[in-house]
């Protein structure tokens, strides 16, 4: 398992590569790789949104995300995972969150990648501000209830 | 007994500061601390609170050396 924040853009598939090439555990009992990656929109509830900027709660973000990979080994047979995930300043059409699971079958590798994204939407220390057109700056404060 | 207060994201602008150093002599819940901190302060609604980066409710125990977070719901992914 392997969780990063960085605050720098990133390319999904080079850290997907990356991982898959040097960490990857359990090789010949893999069957299934789910990925999933979340991208930046321009648009958010009727406007434009031009930028965004991702504060975070250090140390508490890693934990919770720990925690959200644990729940769903417990509910789900998975081998390996990677998270990424931004923070800062990011502009549209970047890469915000990368999500891969590793499993032996592929219900597994689906429904864990999707419940570790509830999780992490629903539960994660991560806090979106957004840039709209009009230049002025505006919290998200919309929140998702987690995996249903 | 001391610990130190941290608030992340709306509720850092709402305080205007992202961090307090407390000092209590008796118990304290967590919403003791936020209102010993902020006295002026409405508290808003559906502010979330952890201790030393765990989750907690509002009348958890906070203890000397304590890391108390208060902050809005999160909007990560």
């Amino acid at each position: 398992m392997a969780i990063k924040i960085t605050d720098q853009p990133f390319d999904p598939y080079q850290e997907l590569q990356l991982y898959q090439n040097t960490q990857l555990d359990h090789l010949g009992a893999i069957g299934a790789t789910s990925i999933f990656i979340g991208t930046m929109r321009d648009f958010n509830q009727g406007s434009q949104v031009t930028g965004m900027s991702i504060e975070h709660y250090p140390g508490m973000t890693e934990k919770q995300l720990e925690l959200c990979v644990e729940k769903a080994q417990g509910l789900w047979s998975i081998l390996d995972s990677l998270i990424v995930h931004r923070v800062g300043t990011i502009t549209p059409n970047e890469v915000i969150v990368l999500i891969a699971v590793w499993s032996s079958h592929r219900g597994d590798a689906f429904d864990a990648t999707r419940y570790i994204m509830e999780a992490l939407k629903s539960t994660v220390p991560f806090w979106k501000k957004e840039c709209i057109d009009t230049d002025a700056q505006r919290w998200v404060v919309s929140n998702t209830s987690g995996y249903q | 007994m001391s610990i130190k207060v941290y608030y992340f994201a709306s509720l850092k602008e709402h305080v205007g500061s992202s961090e307090h150093e407390l000092d209590f002599t008796q118990s304290l819940k967590v919403k003791d601390v936020w209102f010993q901190a902020n006295a002026e302060l409405v508290l808003p609604k559906n502010t979330l609170a952890a201790i030393n980066m765990d989750y907690v409710d509002w009348d958890s125990l906070v203890s000397d050396g304590d890391v108390v977070a208060f902050f809005p719901p999160v909007t990560g992914g």
